[in-house]
């Protein structure tokens, strides 16, 4: 295994048992902007450093939480039930 | 005797200076072939290619060096059938010798659906005067007996996709043979130069930052594949793009046993025999993104069950090294090329797991492009923008096997 994960509900679990989900982003709006729209669709931040972002426990409670993870060092800092990780512990872009 | 343990090396060392024509981010196989390619056919010789670590260092120096061309769209096909065709003649060209093996490539279907995927891949490749067709398990048992095609295992053989030009070449020396030329015709090769800013003013590019200074220029291409959004965040140039792991591993050298380069969609592995002896195997990519290259336990497990089941001959050989590398992957499995909303700022990304045969090509249009000032036909169905005109490319078919 290559990382621990801790599902909200079930705790530490290896992360194969888990279906990634992509970085947390923000809703796009329903007006009429086109590029809007589609920078949300397709459009990424990759971060090199804290990221949140969604995991779906497919092999245990099959719920979605959220994560916040170091991916350069591929290390969790949090887990929390969707829309409730605590504030990140640096500023964003620090 | 003694001249051929002599050491050599391929580039020279320089200070850098303070302007260039062109700055070439990442010295790995696109950012070399496109110096090699502007200094050869546009005669721009004041290139300065910056890598922040040795040349070759990212996915050119750890892929698993197949080169096809039977890919799903036309666009695709036409495009890698171009790089094919340059990577033919490359030995020649560079004088430096590749080791290009075209021994043949099959891509096996387990299901009916992928059996449909293989016949609408062959359709197209047709089209495009790709050297691709569907053969089935009579045909299969003859091109690789040591395939096995009964109905023992849980997923067996259908049919493929046979691609008779597919192969393997060394990718060192192709890092190292358009490295050399470059060198020889002026271009500046400056490894552990870490760009660290690229300064725009008016919406034009006008010269990067880096751990060794500050370099003046009016066109930066950005060839860091892995690094991509890292490198675009410089420019504020958003990307469609997530970076993800891909493992890879060599068993020791045993005698010659197979010629042909296996890959199964539907057991996510691939295999290929080096000229070493080696067999070299991948699979897919990590799920979740990251920068962290830890290569995993798991990955050898599920990769060797797979194997066995496909090659029982292989239950004995032992597993000597893995690895891993970076991989910018993008939502049609197609690259990322051309012009930007920056002026002077181009970008070369979006290689995902396939983007080692495409470099000749890179190399060739994307100097095209900054010679001539215009988008060569071949790649403009690869442009940046076309995220935000929602005209995508999918490729999802023909390369969601990561090779
Ligand atoms: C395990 C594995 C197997 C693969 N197998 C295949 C295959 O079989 N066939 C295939 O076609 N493709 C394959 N690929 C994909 C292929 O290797 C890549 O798409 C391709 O090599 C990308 O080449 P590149 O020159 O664009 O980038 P890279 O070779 O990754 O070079 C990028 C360079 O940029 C440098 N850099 C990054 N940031 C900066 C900065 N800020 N300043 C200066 N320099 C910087 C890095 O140090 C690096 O050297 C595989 C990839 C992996 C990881
Ligand atoms: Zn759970």
């Amino acid at each position: 295994m290559s990382f621990i994960l801790s599902c909200p509900n079930c705790g530490p679990r290896a992360v194969d048992e888990y279906a990634y989900g992509g970085e947390v982003t923000e809703r796009a709006r329903t007006s009429g902007d086109e590029r809007a729209l589609f920078h949300y669709l397709y459009f990424r931040t990759n971060t090199g450093g804290d990221q949140r972002e969604w995991w779906f426990h497919s092999s245990g409670c099959r719920e979605w939480f959220q994560a916040e993870r170091n991916t350069t060092r591929n290390e969790v800092l949090q887990v929390a039930r969707p829309g409730e990780l605590a504030p990140s512990r640096e500023p964003a872009g620090g | 005797m003694i001249g051929l343990l002599k050491k050599h090396r391929y580039f020279r060392d320089h200070d850098l200076k303070s302007s260039y024509d062109v700055v070439i981010i990442g010295a790995g196989a696109h950012g070399l072939a496109t110096a090699y390619y502007l200094a050869k056919r546009h005669g721009i010789k004041k290139i300065a290619v910056l890598d922040r670590s040795y040349m070759g260092a990212g996915a050119s120096g750890r892929n698993t060096t197949i080169i096809r061309s039977n890919y799903l769209t036309p666009e695709g096909a036409r495009f890698y059938e171009a790089s094919v065709k340059l990577y033919e003649s490359l030995s020649q060209d560079l004088n430096f010798n590749m080791l290009f093996s075209q021994h043949g490539h099959l891509t096996l279907a387990h299901s009916d659906r992928s059996v449909n995927t293989m016949m609408e891949r062959a359709e197209v490749n047709r089209l495009v005067g790709v050297d691709s067709r569907v053969v089935y398990p009579d045909e299969i048992k003859d091109l690789c007996p040591q395939l096995d095609i009964s109905d023992h295992p849980t997923f067996p053989i259908l049919a493929a996709l046979y691609h008779p030009p597919g192969g393997v070449i060394r990718h060192d020396a192709v890092v190292w043979g358009y490295g050399k030329e470059a060198d020889k015709m002026g271009v500046e090769i400056h490894q552990y130069t870490d760009v660290t800013g690229i300064n725009v003013e008016n919406g034009k590019v006008t010269g990067v930052d880096t751990n060794r200074g500050t370099i003046h220029c009016d066109t930066v291409i950005s060839c860091v594949a892995g690094w991509s959004t890292l490198v675009c965040d410089l420019v504020g140039v958003p990307l469609p793009l997530t970076t993800h792991i891909l493992q890879a591993c060599v068993t020791e050298p045993v005698k010659p046993l197979l010629d042909k380069i296996i890959v199964s969609g539907t057991l996510h592995i691939y295999i290929s025999q080096s000229d070493r002896g080696e067999f070299v195997m991948g699979s897919e990519i990590e799920p979740y993104s990251g920068y962290s290259n830890t290569s995993t336990f798991r990955f050898i497990e599920d990769l060797a069950m797979h194997m066995i089941e496909l090659l029982p001959m292989l239950g004995h050989a032992k597993i000597l090294r893995q690895w891993t590398g970076y991989c910018d992957v993008s939502p049609d499995y197609s690259p990322i090329m051309g012009l930007t909303e920056v002026e002077g700022f181009i970008i070369d990304a979006g290689w995902g797991t396939y983007g080692f045969k495409a470099s000749p090509i890179v190399g060739f249009t994307i100097a095209d492009l900054i010679g001539t000032g215009k988008t060569p036909e071949l790649i403009q169905p690869f442009r940046w923008a076309r995220f935000y005109e929602n005209d995508l490319v999918s490729e999802r078919g023909a390369a969601a096997v990561s090779h």
